[in-house]
């Protein structure tokens, strides 16, 4: 990176350090921060959907549609996550597979299963495995995202479902009164007033979401942990410029770090966000906000 | 004029689908952790004994080859699911994993496993043998019926020895050679272990094809030394 780094075995100590900490495996490390974020950024909004369609299913007063929303958040909620992200994420990636090989390559007659192995013709590949290294990290991630979403969507679909119904009854009754639909009840009275309910179990799930990221490298893509672990590692004179003993405990200090700010930034807009759902509810909170305000 | 259009048609489909039936691109997968095997170099890149063995191997089959990282722990079921198509990652070639997935020819002859450890009069039949999951050494110690400690990374196994976790690592010499040779602390045992049938590349059982491909071109480099050169230049081990 910098001019100096040409022979780093010469260099004083913070020299050596600003040319060790700019190698482009460095690089890879800082952009895998990145990568964890926007997954994150991708995943919430998309577990918060699956949570909202599952519960809302789960409620529902058509039969097996409550019992499609509720199979949902048992099975999910009940299955570990490193099993799911194991099984479902082969089956899934099987599954998408097999379909365009049914649809690209109909005159195939090989069978798909052959013993071990799982063989589609190579124009139902995903990505196609001619496709840059980069085609295939996104596709690993889309599925990462995918899998993540189902599974705390399970989470938050127990979480609504429960907020949904701690809702009270007198408001819905009102609404009721006034000659609201069904629908119009659930839209404009039951969701902006779940909210309140909803959220300090959702704040959990968000917490326990920005750590779970680093379930990523089970899909292939290089997250965070993996680079530090990586980086880490004893690294002797023959392979590297910049040889040194095993220095994990630093990289994992300087993960702990990373990850305390960002849950401890999530808390500080968590707590805003509390503060203005809870504005004009019919709880303690607000309340004592309505008191205060007087 | 229907006729001659049909030809056309089931022409061009037969074409597409020789095509499709060969790689265009073999994606590679390694462990990247390994030295002097396979290791992620200062570029991030994959470097190493096989880096260079594989695209010598991809030039000589005159194949497109892309490397691709993958844990060791799930390497075998992702080239069996095909997210790439060859395992190189100095991978010893074993009935049980024959029975899962191919082997090329092997490109190292056996390496003996060392045991590397704090002092030279560890007794390894009644200590604790630190390992990588899912290596001939794993299942080695296994079978003897001694205590075993698996580790993710081949990292990990030498930290459990520096930290008093385990006793002794058992791993390839090759590996264990530059760890040792760097680090004051660690010694080798007398005791080494011959395991395994030599290295190969993997494939899966229904890639015939690509696995001839490979056969074919190891033995070039086996005859015209340049294999032999390689495994010398790295450090591997005794030459063919």
């Amino acid at each position: 990176m910098f001019s100096f780094c040409t022979d780093p075995s010469t260099l004083p100590d913070w020299q050596w350090m600003a040319c060790y900490l700019t190698t482009t495996k460095h690089m890879s490390l800082y952009t895998s921060v990145f990568t964890v974020l926007f997954l994150l950024a991708v995943t919430a909004p998309a577990a918060l959907a699956f949570g909202f369609a599952g519960a809302s299913a789960a409620r529902s007063q058509i039969a097996p549609l409550a019992w499609v929303g509720k199979g949902y958040i048992a099975i999910v909620r009940g299955v570990p996550d490193i099993a799911f992200f194991l099984f479902f994420v082969i089956a899934l990636d099987q599954g998408i597979e097999y379909l365009r090989h049914s649809a690209l390559c109909p005159d195939w007659s090989e069978p798909v299963r052959q013993g071990n192995d799982f063989v589609v013709c190579q124009a139902a590949k995903m990505p196609l495995g001619n496709a840059p290294q980069w085609m295939h990290e996104a596709y690993g991630f889309t599925l990462a995202v995918v899998t993540f979403a189902i599974v705390f969507g399970a989470f938050a679909a127990n979480v609504l479902y429960g907020a949904m119904r701690a809702v009270p009854r007198a408001q819905l009754e009102t609404a009721e009164a006034y000659g609201m639909s069904p629908r119009q009840i659930f839209w404009r009275v039951l969701v902006p007033q779940m909210w309140v309910y909803a959220l300090p179990g959702l704040s959990n799930l968000w917490m326990v979401l920005i750590k779970a990221t680093p379930l990523l490298f089970l899909l292939g893509v290089e997250d965070l942990v993996y680079w530090a672990r990586e980086l880490g590692g004893i690294k002797t004179p023959r392979f590297t410029d910049y040889p040194h003993g095993d220095w994990r405990m630093w990289y994992f200090l300087a993960l702990l770090v990373f990850y305390l700010a960002f849950t401890r930034v999530s808390e500080l807009a968590l707590d805003r966000l509390m503060l203005r759902l809870t504005h004009g509810q019919a709880t303690t909170a607000g309340e004592a906000q309505r008191k205060a305000a007087a | 004029m229907k006729n001659i259009l049909l030809t056309t048609v089931a022409v061009t489909l037969t074409a597409t689908l020789a095509m499709a039936d060969g790689h265009s691109v073999v994606r590679m997968g390694t462990e990247g952790a390994y030295p002097p095997w396979n290791f992620i170099n200062d570029a991030g890149e994959v470097d190493g004994f096989e880096r260079e063995l594989g695209d010598e191997l991809c030039a000589r089959a005159e194949l497109t080859c892309e490397w691709v990282t993958n844990e060791w722990d799930s390497i075998i079921p992702n080239l069996v699911s095909g997210n790439y198509d060859t395992i190189i990652a100095g991978m010893s070639i074993t009935a049980e994993r024959d029975e899962v997935i191919d082997f090329t020819q092997g490109y190292t002859l056996p390496d003996p496993s060392a045991y590397a450890a704090t002092s030279a009069d560890v007794d390894v039949e009644g200590g604790t043998i630190a390992t990588q999951t899912n290596t001939i050494h794993a299942s080695f110690v296994a079978e003897q019926g001694w205590d075993l400690l698996e580790f993710a990374t081949p990292e990990e196994t030498i930290a459990a020895v520096k930290n008093g976790e385990a006793d002794a690592v058992l791993a390839d010499k090759s590996y264990l050679a530059d760890v040792v040779g760097q680090d004051s602390e660690l010694v080798f045992l007398e005791r080494e272990e011959l395991l395994g049938g030599g290295v190969g590349m993997g494939v899966r059982e229904s890639d015939t094809e690509l696995k001839a491909k490979f056969d074919a071109a190891i033995d070039s480099m086996k005859a015209d030394g340049s294999l032999n050169a390689l495994i010398t230049k790295w450090e591997i081990g005794d030459t063919f």
